[in-house]
């Protein structure tokens, strides 16, 4: 498959715009996730179906530009409605978001009625709009795409601080006089642009999976927004790339959901196993966690018997021990992970003591944990006072 | 009116009083977009029941959506509840999969049936009248009116005997909690019958017009009422005009129904953003405008009191100098004492400013003397 990359013109061609479409959704989707603005894509890029179609009707042109502009223009459009209204009344932003999410589409169904009924009606390189058709993509689309992409890229870079000051604390922007309702219409804008490329490869219902998918997946790699911001764009590009390649070679399965698909299994593996954040380090760790602390309760308690009688390694029944423990775990496997690092020892068959080692631990752990607070002078410390 | 024509609105109407009940509580509970979620990740579960059973029209693939609809909740939350991602970036992650894997089952597997992607958002609700329920060749109407009308009375019967409990897990979870009315069973229990409604409705009007349905109205009633009840009527009573309106002008043009309906929607809303007395936006302002000259007035009395009977008052209570002191742009300033003289604050003497009992009472009001 990967040779066609090289050989196959058209394969090059789409696999090409998908990369740039992935690599610009996906690091553009990295400040809508950060701003909580996730399904904001959601809503614009099914707001640009009336774009799409009125930019046709208007000039009867298919080229990827004029049709970008119409989508933009009402992305555009339905972003300023959500904000606007969101701000002046009580409505909240979701309830916002679905309405202009619904209204706008319904209302670009209208327009393709009506288009439909004219008699040069060729709207058939519309409909891979709803749900992309990445081997409908020509060279001049992938330049257009590529430009679009582009100037995004160097205003991003030329609005870097004001950006992520717009992410994480618009507030503290304001105060420091710089003009936020301003950047953060610059973000929108660019935001819009880079729904507006991918729409004619992903289509409408599935463009916002992409703005958010590589993002999430980037997040929780890093806590750096330069390198989230890097990462989601290569996620996204990844994405793109295979999504369009397993599409348009032989299958004819549509190319959107295919991306999607890509991205959703990129997310998977971030959500699993990121180094740190990762759901697998969160599990190990709990279970490390609970090892640990299974493990000193027992050596506690060891110590709270042993500390009625005349000398600390006094030996104790396991029997005993397995009641004082935590009801499911037992003692038994604390007691052989105690045993291994040379803090209790067997004694006889079935009975368990502390070793020198053991008590100094013990006392660590007292020391640790009580040191200072409310439990000084209480009963695990008293224990060992009395003795 | 032809049969069919009251036909088409009566299912309209049905999916619109279906749909707007459980949506109250959507908007209310801050997951209007979860309606959204919903109704495109059904798609999976229909295919899917299609495969097992093999036949279109079989009410298992009802069962099926609504399963997937479920499973789009709990994997929503169980997404987020791992503070991986925010709620929102769970919710537009997880329906696009699901909504992918619906499209590419019937890409690879159901191309040659009646299994329209496109059907899905759009739904092409003209069909409806001739897609009818016989039992025993008695002609019991369309058979998505039958549906809806059950969907919706399902509805109506849930809220209406759990309105206490939904109204305190939607306005205070943790109290309910703590009551012992189980907020997240009827969470679920709610969730499952916006899935339900989505499927029910879907068929007939596409997953779109459920959008519009089950937020636009709810969301006119939000801004016209404090009340549930109130709102709940009011969205039924929204959605019904949206659909029968939206009805008439699709019929005028020759247009897209569900589109026109979901335009219908989308004017009202707009109306009531407009016009909502007190919330919408002429209120907002208004109010805006007049707290503003309120204040000026109030700016103005102060100022006045503060230098009254004091050696500078010849020079400090005059309006020329008020640009300067209260940073007022000139314009502004004449405007304000304009007022105040019209409300009997202030009286002016050829430019020099003095108070009027009222305007004494005004500033002091205002101000606690030191």
């Amino acid at each position: 498959m990967l040779e066609l990359l090289f050989t196959d013109y058209t394969i090059r061609t789409v696999a090409l715009g998908a990369a740039i479409l992935g690599c610009v959704s996906g690091a553009l989707g990295t400040f809508a996730v950060l701003r909580e603005q996730s399904l904001l894509g959601d809503a614009v890029s099914h707001a640009a179906l009336p774009g799409i179609v009125l930019a046709y009707m208007l000039t009867s042109s298919k080229a990827s530009i004029v049709l970008m502009l119409g989508a933009g223009v009402f992305g555009a459009l339905a972003t300023g409605l959500v904000l606007s209204v969101t701000s002046q009344t009580r409505i909240k932003f979701d309830t916002a978001l679905g309405i202009a999410l619904s209204v706008f589409f319904g209302f670009g169904l209208v327009l393709l009625t009506f288009m439909q009924k004219r008699p040069d009606a060729n709207q058939a390189g519309l409909e891979t709009f709803l749900f992309g058709q990445a081997a409908a993509l020509v060279s001049s689309d992938v330049i257009t795409m590529a430009v679009i992409g582009l100037c995004a890229m160097i205003v991003t870079a030329f609005f870097w601080k004001e950006f992520k000051i717009a992410s994480f604390d618009p507030d503290f922007g304001k105060t420091l006089g710089l003009r936020m309702n301003f950047v953060q219409g610059v973000l929108m804008v660019l935001f819009v642009l880079a729904i507006v490329i991918g729409l004619e490869a992903v289509g409408v219902v599935l463009m916002s999976a992409l703005l958010i998918g590589p993002a999430a997946a980037a997040r929780q790699w890093t806590d750096r927004l330069s390198l989230m911001f890097v990462l989601a764009a290569i996620i996204g590009a990844a994405s793109g790339v295979t999504g369009a390649l397993i599409s348009s070679t032989g299958s004819a399965l549509p190319t959107g959901p295919i991306i999607v698909l890509c991205a959703g299994v990129f997310v998977a593996i971030s959500l699993l196993f990121a180094p740190r954040r990762g759901l697998t380090w969160r599990w190990l760790r709990e279970w490390r966690n609970g090892h640990r602390l299974r493990m000193e309760a027992v050596l506690l308690d060891l110590y709270a018997l042993a500390s009625q009688h005349e000398r600390p390694d006094y030996p104790h029944e396991a029997a005993v021990l397995d009641l004082m423990a935590h009801p499911i775990t037992g003692s038994a496997r604390s007691l052989t992970a105690l045993e291994d690092r040379g803090l209790v020892a067997r004694v006889g068959e079935t009975q368990w003591s502390l070793t020198q080692a053991g008590v100094a631990r013990v006392d660590a752990i007292v020391a640790d944990r009580f040191e200072g607070g409310a439990m000084h002078g209480g009963k695990s410390v008293a224990i060992r006072h009395d003795t | 009116m032809t049969p069919e024509q009251i036909e088409i609105q009566l299912v309209a109407c049905a999916v619109a009083a279906a749909c707007a009940m459980p949506g109250v509580f959507l908007i209310l509970r801050k997951m209007a977009m979860m309606s959204d979620a919903i109704s495109h990740a059904i798609l999976p579960g229909i295919v899917l029941a299609f495969f097992a059973v093999g036949e279109l029209h079989s009410p298992w693939l009802i069962a099926g959506a609504a399963v997937a609809g479920l499973a789009t909740v709990v994997l929503v939350e169980s997404i987020s509840s791992t503070r991986l991602v925010k709620e929102d970036a769970a919710i537009g992650l997880v329906f696009p999969v699901l909504f992918s894997v619906g499209v590419l089952l019937i890409a690879k597997f159901a191309g040659d049936i009646h299994l329209d992607t496109d059907a899905v958002l759009t739904g092409e609700l003209a069909f409806a009248p001739f897609d009818r329920l016989t039992i025993g060749g008695v002609d019991f109407g369309p058979k998505s009116l039958v549906t809806m009308l059950t969907i919706g009375f399902v509805n109506a019967v849930f809220i209406a005997t759990f309105y206490k409990e939904l109204k305190l897990a939607t306005f205070d979870a943790g109290m309910a909690a703590s009551l012992g009315f189980a907020p997240v069973v009827l969470h679920y229990v709610l969730m499952a019958l916006v899935s339900i409604t989505a499927v029910g409705a879907f068929d007939a009007v596409g997953s779109i017009l459920v959008v519009a349905f089950m937020i636009g109205p709810p969301a006119c009633g939000y801004l016209l009422t404090d009340r549930l009840s109130t709102m709940m009527l009011i969205s039924v009573g929204f959605g019904l005009l949206s659909a029968i309106s939206g009805y008439w002008v699709a019929h005028a043009l020759d247009a897209s129904i569900a589109g026109c309906m979901a335009s219908a929607v989308g004017v009202l809303f707009l109306v009531t953003v407009a016009v909502a007395p007190g919330r919408g936006l002429l209120s907002v302002v208004r109010r805006q405008s007049r707290q503003r000259w309120a204040f000026a007035e109030k700016m103005l009395a102060i100022h006045l009191k503060q230098h009254e009977g004091l050696p500078e008052e010849a020079r400090e209570n005059r309006a020329a100098h008020l640009q300067e002191h209260l940073r007022w742009e000139a314009e502004f300033a004449r405007s304000v004492v304009r007022r105040a003289v019209e409300d009997g604050f202030v009286e002016d003497d050829a430019g020099f400013l003095h108070l009027t009992k009222a305007g004494r009472v005004l500033a002091s009001e205002t101000v606690v003397d030191a």
